[in-house]
């Protein structure tokens, strides 16, 4: 579902890059020209989109979970068929999202080795839990919202196979995005019990959409190196601003309360001005102490762990499969 | 006549809604992600038939109930899919198992269907024929690689097999409903479809060395109502929030 602006700033490395091919490089990069698998890169920049796109796959795949709670429990047929096939869609973006990751010379089973231990993150929205129906609804406008923000300048990152990956997932998620606005709008027009389950849904998940683009600007990393590069094109306040700024619009037709005191429309600006997330929270989220972090992982551990035998099964039967057509060939030649 | 073919729509519809709530249970579980994403798939199939099912279902009934109260309304003893597609994911052996009897099975079905003098009933199937080859392909597939792959998985897919066999039999069963719609032209003769369905389980089987069981006692009940323990369990969370909060629009 989404990337997160965390560590991405990436320690360089003793090693000094040959200025010829460096300036070559950023050459590139300055005429909007994408940079290839087998093209010449720095050592940090593989190792920033190494980083960050591993990180986008483990949040598309841990983020299959929280939805994944209301699976079973969806209350109607077409709301169940809808919610496996978004679920689904993330799978799906996991795995390009893996391949793109894998074409900067890293393998799938080191980056799920690196979720599993706890080297890698994830985004930290996925820390929280989905208590209600709404929830589901919820997590589409705000989460996919958010993530949207992020992702359409990655669209133009310039490293080839990552943008290429975030056009098709930028083209799902917001018809995500529009699905969960269409949840939430038939529960409004329903009953005094589905209005509540949407504000309580939205009171939970609105801070924790906001502490989706990262840190404040004032207190985030160096990411010069990810602007110069072209791989972050705006920084996380004002993607910050740019969300909030198109989704309280939204929440006015919805009829719910934002839960922030401080929000009011700066005529000055044209912006919206809201209150201060709650950093402490994030940062606790971010190092393994939100609600659900623990749970999230050993979810994704156990379905590691209980399909070990499968995946053993299977490459243990192309192996035989390989070997028996060897040894049709030869007792042919 | 309406009252026969509304029984036997229910039945069919039933066995969709019940698989697809099992195989949804693994989505964001199973052992790799590409195998996450086939049975999220598979599982979309039956909701989609199960829609059709009920949808059609609902209309011979002329009640004005539609797919949901047909669905997330109706007690464990009114449910009559067959005992097979509500036993449980103990492990990817048996989802496999039981996905590979079924979808052999209902390939078959799809295929007589589709000359049912009920045209409804003739539509739904020919568009449910073509996902039951790949399910059946797909799980066909799974069940050599077990069969062949390691001692492991070879123990726990012979396993599955012998225990899942008992719940086969009822899927050939005719009984008064189905016998007087297959007698007009309308229901497919089920009893006749066994030794094709036999000689499909004998070839896959046969590619990976596993032993078709020889057990002949059959389960039989899950057409009257009459299920196992599993089917409640399966029903309580599928049904909560309509049964929690009655008669609303989600």
């Amino acid at each position: 579902m989404y990337t997160q602006s965390l560590n991405t700033a990436v320690q360089r490395d003793g090693a000094e890059e040959d200025p010829q091919k460096l300036a070559a490089f950023q050459a590139k990069i300055d005429r909007e020209e994408k940079i290839e698998p087998n093209d010449w890169m720095p050592a940090a920049y593989r190792k920033t989109l190494i980083r960050q796109i591993s990180q986008h796959a483990h949040s598309e795949i841990v983020g299959m979970l929280p939805e994944g709670n209301w699976i079973t429990r969806a209350p109607s047929l077409k709301r169940k068929a809808a919610l496996l096939a978004k679920v689904q869609d993330e799978g799906g973006h996991g795995l390009y999202l893996y391949s793109a990751a894998e074409t900067l010379g890293i393998s799938r089973e080191e980056m799920v080795e690196q979720l599993h231990t706890g080297k890698a993150k994830y985004s930290s929205i996925f820390n929280y839990p989905t208590l209600n129906w709404a929830d589901v609804g919820a997590v589409g406008w705000l989460v996919d919202g958010a993530a949207i923000m992020n992702q359409i300048p990655l669209c133009r990152c310039s490293y080839g196979p990552y943008a290429r990956a975030m056009i098709r997932i930028c083209k799902e998620e917001s018809f995500h995005q529009r699905q969960g606005y269409e949840l939430l709008l038939t529960m409004m027009k329903g009953s005094e019990d589905q209005r509540q389950m949407v504000q309580d849904a939205v009171n939970r998940l609105w801070w924790p959409a906001l502490m989706m683009f990262g840190p404040s600007d004032k207190d985030s990393v160096n990411t010069a190196d990810s602007m110069r590069w072209k791989i972050k094109r705006f920084t996380n306040d004002e993607l910050r601003q740019k969300f909030v700024d198109a989704t309280v619009p939204q929440a006015e037709v919805l009829g719910i309360t934002l839960p922030d005191p401080d929000l009011r429309f700066d005529e000055e600006s044209g912006h919206y001005v809201y209150g201060e997330p709650n950093w402490e929270e994030f940062y606790n989220s971010i190092k393994g102490n939100g609600i659900c972090n623990k749970q999230r992982l050993k979810d994704r551990v156990k379905a590691h762990t209980d399909g070990a035998w499968v995946r053993e099964a299977a490459l243990a039967y192309a192996r035989k499969e390989r070997e028996r057509r060897e040894a049709g060939k030869q007792a042919a030649e | 006549m309406a009252n026969d073919l509304f029984t036997y729509t229910m039945r069919l519809a039933d066995d969709a809604a019940i698989l697809s709530q099992r195989l949804a249970g693994w989505c964001g579980h199973a052992s790799h992600l590409e195998e996450d994403i086939a049975l999220t798939n598979i599982a979309l199939d039956q909701i989609g038939c199960a829609r059709l099912l009920y949808a059609y279902a609902g209309e011979i009934e002329g009640k004005g109930r539609d797919e949901d109260a047909l669905c997330f309304n109706r007690n464990e003893r009114e449910f009559t899919n067959l005992l097979l597609l509500e036993q449980p994911n103990d492990d990817f052996a048996y989802a496999i198992v039981r996905q590979f009897f079924y979808s052999a099975y209902v390939l078959l079905f799809w295929q007589a269907l589709k000359s049912s003098k009920d045209e409804r009933l003739a539509g739904i199937a020919a568009k449910a024929e073509k996902e039951a080859a790949y399910h059946l392909r797909h799980s066909a597939e799974w069940v050599v690689r077990l069969g062949d792959g390691t001692e492991e998985s070879r123990s726990r897919i012979e396993e599955a097999i012998e225990f899942l066999w008992m719940y086969t039999g009822e899927m050939f069963e005719m009984d008064e409903v189905a016998t007087a719609l297959a007698e007009q032209g309308i229901a497919v003769d089920a009893a006749a479809i066994k030794p094709a369905w036999n000689k499909s389980i004998n070839e896959v089987f046969a590619r990976a060395d596993l032993s078709v069981p020889t057990g002949t006692w059959m389960q039989t009940g899950g057409r009257n109502g009459e299920h196992s323990e599993h089917l409640g369990h399966v029903l309580a969370p599928m049904q909560y929030l309509q049964r929690a909060y009655p008669g609303l629009v989600w």
